[in-house]
């Protein structure tokens, strides 16, 4: 088992490595003449106003919220799948009862709006 | 003739085996064999992926241009097969454009962290008996983790760009890519269960009946939301080309842009292998041997991929997130409880493995048909509700134009 994770590092470090070599072959083949002009920011023919660091909606953050929440009830669900053919209908029970209750919170959100775009 | 067709069906396996033979041969201690072992598995694996890329962008081009009575790319090379290599001199020779105003090192790392993160997943696809990078206990959970890494990626790019449309791209696509990372999270649960493990050979060697058979609705969500993930047409709103131009990748060029476009083919090819781990039986298949299966498994759903691509216009941001939110999430909780409910119903009443699978597609069609009609209704109710009062208005008016 521990031999496979050691492959899976390998792994990783070969594909990074192998990336970082294509783009280390582009800095030594391609033309560096940069002027003012090719290095300002993209804009559909104007000129650029202003920073685009700025505050914006807050609604991405409720989708994240909602989002956390499912992700994390996933990480309660895996262990439970894996287990599912040695469990009793008692835990099947139980397991739907909490997704019924996460289901609610879900009908909860929506009814206060929190997944309407606006 | 017979020994024959058995080296060609266990090429991968005679070839490990050959390899460790030859390797403990030349008195290699037994860490040194398999770290050489590991760095040679690594190495091919990483080039199927970036090989895979290459191969796909020709596909897709050539595909797409079919669809719309065109020839594609047909200069460079015989049907412009080297189209590619064309391609790839070109981007290595472009001048690299950074904006002045660019955070430099989040610009500069967010290409090789999406790319590599997109490679990432491919380490635990079985290409055959055996012929796995690393048969992980956790394989399926490993997949879906690693390959979600490349929206911190994405992120990155478009924050560290300094751009306007770039940073509404990225917004885009966080949004959209972790909402439908629910559904698919939650249809992949539904194969585990029925599996009972998480290790891609572990889930390939359980399905007897490809489980695409058994699960029908969990196959067409995860199809959906990894379409959707990998952020191609109808779903492709974070680098939607007429409102945004480009999205996350504007302000890149050259070798980084190839990148960038390197994790959206790779992922679409790891999504079509997982799929075809999960849902298609990967490897099994009879005659062929077992790495053309997945091949072809494979290709599969990259073709629908192009398909869908050919076929369907973009849908607004709204619609996409209900679409999520409103209807996937809530129908695989349901569809989550009622397939266990189901199975357990079915094992209790001592069903053999053909009633049990009849059962659970009979199970998955009516819930499928069920979740369709619904939607279906209540949008017609409420524009029969909206039409109504508009048609008495104008009755109204009609009258008070005739009173005149």
């Amino acid at each position: 088992m521990l031999q496979g994770y050691a492959v899976v590092g390998l792994y990783l470090l070969m594909s990074f490595a192998l990336l970082g070599a294509t783009l280390l072959l582009w800095w030594l083949l391609r033309p560096k003449k940069p002027n003012p002009l090719k290095l300002e920011t993209y804009e559909c023919g104007v000129q650029t106003v202003g920073d685009a660091w700025v505050q914006f909606r807050a609604q991405y953050y409720i989708f994240a919220l909602i989002f956390v929440l499912f992700d994390v009830e996933a990480v309660f669900l895996f262990p439970w799948a894996v287990a599912y053919n040695q469990l009793g209908l008692y835990a099947v029970i139980e397991m739907a009862l909490f997704l019924l209750l996460l289901l609610g919170g879900l009908l909860y959100a929506w009814r206060k709006g929190a997944l309407e775009w606006v | 003739m017979e020994q024959i067709y058995d080296f060609i069906y266990n090429l991968l396996p005679y070839f490990g085996a050959w390899l460790r033979g030859l390797l403990q041969g030349w008195g290699f201690p037994e860490w040194a064999v398999a770290l050489t072992i590991g760095l040679i598995k690594a190495f091919l694996l990483a080039n199927f992926g970036l090989i895979g890329f290459a191969i796909l962008t020709y596909v897709e081009r050539k595909i797409v241009a079919r669809f719309q009575d065109r020839l594609g790319p047909n200069l460079a090379g015989p049907y412009g097969i080297l189209q590619p290599v064309a391609d790839g001199i070109k981007l290595l020779t472009k001048e690299d454009t950074m904006p002045v105003g660019a955070d430099r090192w989040v610009y500069n790392l967010a290409p090789l962290i999406i790319a590599t993160c997109a490679l990432a997943p491919l380490v635990v696809i079985p290409f055959g008996p055996g012929a796995i990078g690393a048969d992980l206990n956790i394989g399926v959970l490993y997949a879906l983790a690693v390959g979600a890494g490349a929206l911190v990626g994405v992120l990155m790019a478009g924050w560290g760009s300094n751009n306007k449309y770039a940073l509404l791209g990225a917004f885009r696509a966080v949004a959209q890519l972790i909402s439908y990372e629910i559904p698919s999270v939650l249809s992949v649960v539904v194969v585990v269960m029925v599996a009972g493990t998480m290790s891609t050979v572990g889930i390939v060697l359980a399905q007897d009946i490809p489980y695409l058979f058994v699960l029908p609705l969990a196959a067409l969500v995860f199809l959906m939301s990894g379409v959707a993930e990998v952020g191609r047409t109808p779903f492709d709103l974070l680098e939607a080309e007429s409102e945004i131009v480009a999205g996350f990748h504007i302000e890149y060029s050259g070798m980084k842009f190839a990148l960038v476009f390197l994790g959206e083919f790779v992922h679409a090819l790891v999504v079509s292998a997982l799929f075809a781990v999960l849902f298609l039986g990967g490897w099994r298949g009879p005659w062929l041997p077992p790495y053309l299966w997945t091949l072809i498994k494979m290709s599969l759903g990259i073709f629908l991929f192009f398909w869908l691509r050919a076929t369907l216009p973009r849908i607004r941001i709204d619609q996409m997130l209900n679409l999520n939110w409103k209807f996937l999430t809530p129908l695989m909780i349901l569809n989550l409880i009622g397939v266990a409910l189901v199975d357990k119903g079915l094992r209790a009443a001592g069903a053999t493995t053909g009633l049990w699978a009849v059962g659970m597609f009979a199970f998955n069609m009516a819930m499928l048909i069920g979740a369709l009609a619904l939607p279906g209704y209540l949008g017609h109710r409420a524009r029969m509700a909206a039409m109504a009062p508009a048609s008495e208005e104008e009755g109204e008016a009609l009258e008070a134009a005739a009173a005149h």
